[in-house]
């Protein structure tokens, strides 16, 4: 496990890839390599994070440019070869965008970008992303969004409720998604989107540890 | 070679939500406007391109509309074409 490396995606516009880098080094002693979206050679890297932010200004649709980069389309095979990868936010929208994960994320109902903690129910652990096991069911994690309002139609919601490839659903539904989906996974279990920030919940002193199994499990064969 | 411009329309499908059409359609509604019943929000692309053929231009522009212009998860497009 020493030298399992976890790339983390570099676009422009990208926000957070250094809060992940933060997260995995600091908290959790996991080596870390900044991966340029231009760049499509994954051979030394074991599991890939998508990190939140603005890629490509956002423009068009959220998501929508960062899914003809050179990085995403290696992408395919990496995903194909069973290995992790996690997208935050708009790591989630390009995961959608890019067809790795099924609907689309758009517009807040209110139309506000919300930034907040919020409450979460741990419907899946598929893939081992999340800890459902004793009576920890439910995390705290914080949500920073404009375009988090997860929409698929009722044939892909039927689907995703019946392979248990919703992971998350909110508590309090902040943004309108269809049915409180806040993060789902493929059906490999190997992929997984989330709306909500767990590099930002690591460490007691800004609020809280309920984002750290999550990354943890990145680790995971 | 022929060159056309093509005006290309990309509006939300009608089951998806569209918050901001719902605002401007509040706003609307308070500069005196009650009786608008829907207002939605869609973009409108202008494209300038070459080809040899309507058709060829049509594969080309059609290809654009279903893998980068519109979602086709929560959008739909329409686009007219007009030979310069």
């Amino acid at each position: 496990m020493e030298n399992f490396t976890v790339g983390i995606v570099v676009f422009p516009g990208s926000n957070c890839d250094r809060d992940v880098s933060w997260a995995l080094e600091g908290c959790l002693d996991i080596r870390t390599k900044y991966l340029w979206h231009e760049s499509s050679d994954l051979s030394d890297v074991d599991a890939i994070v998508l990190p939140g932010g603005f890629s490509y200004g956002d423009y068009l649709r959220c998501g929508a440019i960062a899914r003809f980069s050179p990085l995403i389309n290696a992408l395919d095979d990496f995903v194909k070869s069973g290995r992790r990868v996690l997208g935050i936010c708009n790591g989630f929208q390009i995961l959608t965008e890019s067809g790795f994960l099924p609907g689309a994320l758009t517009a807040n109902k209110n139309l506000n970008f919300i930034c907040d903690d919020v409450e979460l129910d741990i419907v899946s652990s598929k893939g081992g992303w999340f800890n459902d096991e004793g009576e920890k069911q439910a995390i705290k994690l914080p949500i920073a969004h404009g375009e988090g309002r997860y929409h698929c139609d009722s044939d892909t919601l039927e689907k995703l409720v019946d392979n248990e490839l919703i992971a998350l659903r909110y508590k309090n539904n902040p943004n309108g998604s269809s049915f409180d989906i806040a993060g789902i996974t493929n059906e490999k279990g190997n992929v997984l989107g989330l709306m909500p920030h767990p590099e930002r919940a690591c460490d007691e002193t800004i609020g809280g540890t309920d984002g750290l199994f999550t990354l943890k499990s990145l680790i995971l064969k | 070679m022929d060159k056309f411009a093509v005006k290309v329309f990309v509006r939300l499908r009608p089951s998806v939500l569209d918050p901001a059409g719902e605002a401007t359609k509040s706003a609307s509604i308070k500069l005196g406007a009650e009786r608008i019943k829907s207002l939605r929000i869609g973009k409108m692309i202008e494209v300038k391109i070459e080809g040899n053929s309507e058709n060829e231009v049509r594969e080309k522009i059609d290809l654009l509309c279903d893998r980068l212009f519109a979602n086709t998860v929560i959008e739909d497009y329409e686009y007219s074409l007009e030979k310069l």
